[in-house]
């Protein structure tokens, strides 16, 4: 047992042997990546948490656009469920109407609609979606295109709510 | 002879420390990819994968956590 009077200062505030450092240093990186791990649950978790807090109110039924207000393959620009959420409303044939929102799934750019080669189009980055469904065709965009559930009545064109593909629906 | 086995179980040591460390950071990746795909499916509206993912999340650090004390324990064994 050395005198611990005679015994220099650092050793006191280094307390570990010169050969036993790389077991500390590996013992603190070990630490350091169950709390990262730790920090990804907590992320997780927060997550769960935002999506049970959030209320997403049913949208109102809106009356978007007359049946024979577009042509055979037209198309019309619409606002639904709130007034910041644009949407397409297309005439693909003669009995058969379809609407999507406008915001691409990739990032968030407004499609277009392309009769020419009969698909919706982001002009970012290449994307293309089917009209008659909303799913994905080609490029980047990871999801199909949120549907506007739509009902004829009489000479009107309804939308009832919004189809994300089949991962989920509002409103439904 | 006992300074060539202490030097053979120190080795054996921090291999076993060494292959622990990477196998919590390959968890540690998992979960980075989970965290990104949640985030990525809530924010296009798909809120069902937000429970299994939390799920597996939590396993996954609760596996780090067991393998990182074990790593604390095989460096304490030394003592």
């Amino acid at each position: 047992m050395k005198d611990p009077r005679t015994e220099p200062l650092w050793r006191e505030e280094v307390s570990f042997r010169e050969a036993d450092e790389q077991y500390v240093a590996r013992r603190q990186f070990g630490k350091f990546l169950a709390l990262t791990s730790l920090g990804m649950f907590v992320g997780n978790l927060w997550i769960l948490v935002r999506t049970r807090l959030r209320k997403r109110p049913r949208p109102a039924e809106k009356v978007i656009a007359r049946a024979d207000e577009l042509p055979v393959r037209g198309m019309k620009l619409f606002a639904y469920p709130t007034p910041r959420d644009s949407c397409l409303l297309i005439r693909s044939d003669e009995t058969t109407w379809v609407a999507y929102q406008q915001k691409c799934t990739h990032l968030s750019c407004a499609v277009i609609w392309r009769p020419s080669r009969d698909r919706l189009e982001c002009p970012c980055h290449d994307g293309a979606f089917s009209v008659e469904t909303g799913a994905v065709l080609q490029g980047p965009p990871p999801r199909p295109l949120p549907k506007v559930r739509l009902e004829r009545r009489g000479s009107d064109l309804v939308a009832l709510g919004i189809d994300r593909g089949e991962e989920g629906a509002d409103g439904s | 002879m006992d300074r060539e086995d202490d030097r053979a179980a120190r080795r054996r040591r921090l291999t076993v420390i060494d292959g622990t460390s990477s196998l919590i950071a390959v968890l540690l990746i998992v979960q980075m990819w989970i965290l990104t795909a949640t985030l990525d499916a809530v924010l296009g509206g798909n809120d069902a994968a937000a429970l299994p993912a939390a799920i597996a999340s939590g396993l996954l650090f609760l596996v780090s956590a067991l393998l990182a004390r074990f790593v604390t324990r095989v460096e304490r064994e030394r003592r």
